[in-house]
């Protein structure tokens, strides 16, 4: 078919159906990143422009859960918390969880709600959910800030396991993407989705070590519990953060597969059926 | 093939119809209708087995540097056509090869955020449209002044006027420099002297080497702006050739219908306040039809639904002739509701046309919902709907028994009186 094409064009674009395996256009992608800055700058922009408090609401709710979840969890039920004061135990959770939590639920929605775009004008559509995660960054670090503060609080120091902060955060979004790609694609077609995603990480937090340590699982469950990659990425960060109890590598590395597995595979699958998705809005 | 910015080959596109039901639009459907064919019950036929052709077998060339014109009525497939151009959706079958930097765009103002500033939507929209950011920052100066908008920049755009909000929507388009360049019913928006400076930019980036494929109802346009065009006719290319002739086969083939209805309110013209369900010409007895005899009146009637109440609302149609001359403007001036804000509900407004007054030949009408104080315009159906107007020569019309060319906009049968003085 290149025969067709006149060599000294390499701006020429081919349209025609897609057979099968469709490529993920990384330098289509690499292309279009001012665009996915603009996407974020847009929706944090319009986000904070019309809540009179903008970033106060980020603050609140993992405020809020850390309070009820300390009064249920460590006074009333007594979990354990590896020998750290509970609120600190469980902020340092919450607040990756609600990273993932609400990339995972912003991101699903993502492409329906670009709807009126993805009619109108072409674009890779890859950059829609990867700039839905990527914008909860920003209250993640409004987070952190507290966070800090609590550590202040506490006289907690935190240890050389700081380091491995970033690569917790990362794996916290490549999990939320992995399995929002594969939503955000079935969302189109299903509407129903976007209504299930609460529910799935209400429960999705409970398999997690988010409110107890992962020392509670027995060690024989320990394979499948890390098949959660958000197991390996709330004990990692919490380590990597407060420096108590290592997490379990083994547990980390089962998590890392399961992502790039995921991950792959939502690429794929995005990408497979994203041409559908002018004609279904 | 060196000199060519556009190879269409047999290109195809299919809709599903139907899937509109609930349960096909949902997982829970979906899974429900997938555990019955498990246990080995006959699923529930589905209806998205009804297929449309929104394209069949469409090709055409578009050499570089050329204006070319894309005509059709409503459903004909010019939008899907511009759509697969435009890479938004796939073509099922066939391809088509794009040479050069791209530009497509179905909506002026597209990317744009109600609650963004003018500035950032310029930005915003140049990104959607891949223009670099350094690229857009050296335009901008230039693309607000083209636009006209210099004071209201860092206003949000939800306080803009529609008038406003289609300049800088343009603008954005009409700096973009791409290689070939789409535009879709442009010129139906903005007042006329706006619409005017938009042709002189899209005539300017034509002469520049730049390709142009305009797809307009604006038969004038098309004709002053293109050399060739292509007249589509559900889904299929009934005529290529040079702009003029394809325009008069439009105009003169019955590519008018005498009836537009909207099943889709929200495909309708209108807004939160009042909506068209339908635009119609038919006669004294309300039968629909696209000839009439040039000594029976018309009648036109829009129907709308109020949706809010409480404001004046009046329907409008303009007539316009074959050379694009607006023949006349007509407002209601029903006496009841003159003056009187509308409850809400379904409303018929029938204007007639009396019986020899217009000329022959095609005439098309736009009809409109305008409130006038303020003045402000509601919904706007372009050409909606057209019909001809014949002359059988019966002898006892203006023309009388002459058979000759006859000129005038109008063509009324005046009363004559005659004074005699015999010798």
């Amino acid at each position: 078919m290149h025969n067709v094409l006149p060599q000294s064009h390499s701006s020429s674009i081919v349209i025609e159906p897609s057979k099968g395996y469709v490529q993920v256009g990384w330098g289509e992608l690499w292309a279009a990143r001012e665009l996915f800055y603009f996407l974020a700058w847009r929706d944090l922009k319009t986000r904070y422009a019309q809540t009179a408090i903008g970033a106060g609401w980020a603050l609140m709710q993992p405020l809020l859960s850390t309070l009820i979840f300390t009064l249920v969890f460590s006074y009333l039920a007594k979990v354990p918390s590896d020998g750290l004061p509970y609120p600190l135990f469980a902020f340092a959770a919450i607040l990756p969880w609600s990273l993932f939590a609400r990339s995972l639920e912003r991101s699903t929605l993502s492409v329906v709600t670009e709807g009126g775009l993805i009619k109108k004008v072409y674009f890779p559509r890859l950059i829609i959910p990867i700039s839905a995660t990527f914008i909860n960054l920003v209250d993640f670090a409004v987070g952190l800030l507290i966070l800090i503060g609590m550590m202040l609080w506490y006289q907690i120091v935190p240890q050389w396991t700081l380091v491995f902060l970033p690569l917790f955060v990362g794996v916290a979004l490549a999990t939320a993407l992995s399995v929002s790609l594969w939503l955000s694609a079935l969302n189109v077609k299903y509407r129903d989705v976007a209504s299930v995603v609460p529910l799935m990480t209400q429960l999705w937090m409970f398999a997690s070590p988010v409110l107890y340590p992962a020392s509670l699982v027995p060690e024989s469950f320990r394979f499948y519990y890390g098949l959660n990659p958000m197991a390996g990425v709330i004990e990692g960060f919490r380590w990597a953060v407060l420096g108590k109890s290592a997490p379990d590598w083994g547990m980390v590395a089962v998590s890392l597969v399961v992502v790039a597995l995921m991950l792959v595979g939502g690429v794929m699958f995005f990408r497979r059926v994203e041409r559908t998705f002018a004609d279904l809005i | 093939m060196g000199d060519t910015a556009v190879r269409v080959e047999g290109l195809y596109k299919r809709y599903r119809l139907g899937a509109t039901h609930a349960q096909d639009a949902s997982l829970a459907g979906a899974l429900a209708r997938g555990m019955r064919q498990l246990l080995g019950r006959r699923a529930v036929s589905s209806s998205a087995s009804e297929a449309i052709w929104a394209l069949r077998d469409v090709s055409f060339e578009i050499k570089k540097g050329e204006v070319f014109g894309v005509i059709g009525t409503n459903g004909s497939g010019k939008s899907t056509l511009l759509k697969i151009l435009s890479r938004v959706t796939e073509p099922t079958k066939g391809r088509a090869i794009i040479n050069g930097r791209f530009c497509g765009l179905l909506e002026v103002g597209t990317g744009f955020h109600p609650e963004l500033t003018g500035r950032d939507n310029v930005y915003m929209s140049g990104a959607i449209l891949g223009m670099k950011r350094q690229e857009i920052a050296r335009k901008f100066d230039e693309i607000v002044a083209f636009a006209e908008v210099e004071q209201f920049i860092d206003t949000p755009v939800k306080h803009y006027s529609s008038g406003m909000y289609v300049r800088l929507g343009f603008s954005v388009l009409a700096h973009m420099d791409p290689d070939i360049l789409i535009v879709d019913e442009v010129l139906a928006v903005g007042d006329v002297r706006f619409q005017k400076k938009c042709m002189g930019k899209m005539e300017d980036v034509g002469q520049h080497g730049r390709t142009v494929i305009l797809v307009s109802h604006d038969m004038p346009a098309i004709t002053r702006m293109c050399k060739r065009a292509i007249l589509l006719n559900k889904g299929e290319v009934v005529q290529e050739g040079s702009a003029h002739d394809v325009v008069n086969h439009y105009l003169h083939a019955g590519h008018i219908k005498p009836c537009e209805e909207w099943a889709d309110p929200t495909q309708a013209p209108g807004n939160e306040v009042v909506r068209m369900r339908a635009v119609r010409v038919q006669t004294e007895s309300g039968v629909i039809m696209d000839r009439f005899d040039i000594r029976r009146p018309i009648d036109i009637e829009v129907e709308f639904d109020v949706v809010k109440p409480g404001h004046v609302f009046v329907p409008v149609f303009n007539l316009y002739n074959e050379e694009d001359a607006i023949i006349f403007i007509a407002h209601d001036r029903d006496p009841a509701w003159q003056r009187t804000p509308r409850p809400v509900g379904r409303y018929v407004s029938t204007a007639r046309i009396p019986g020899n007054f217009l000329s022959e030949g095609v005439i098309t009408v736009a009809a409109l919902m305008m409130t006038e104080d303020p003045f402000r315009l509601h919904a706007h159906a372009p050409r909606v709907i057209g019909f001809r107007v014949d002359d059988s020569g019966t002898g006892d019309s203006a023309r009388g028994d002459f058979h000759g060319r006859w000129p005038g906009i109008v063509r009324p049968l005046l009363e004559w009186r005659t004074r005699y003085t015999p010798d």
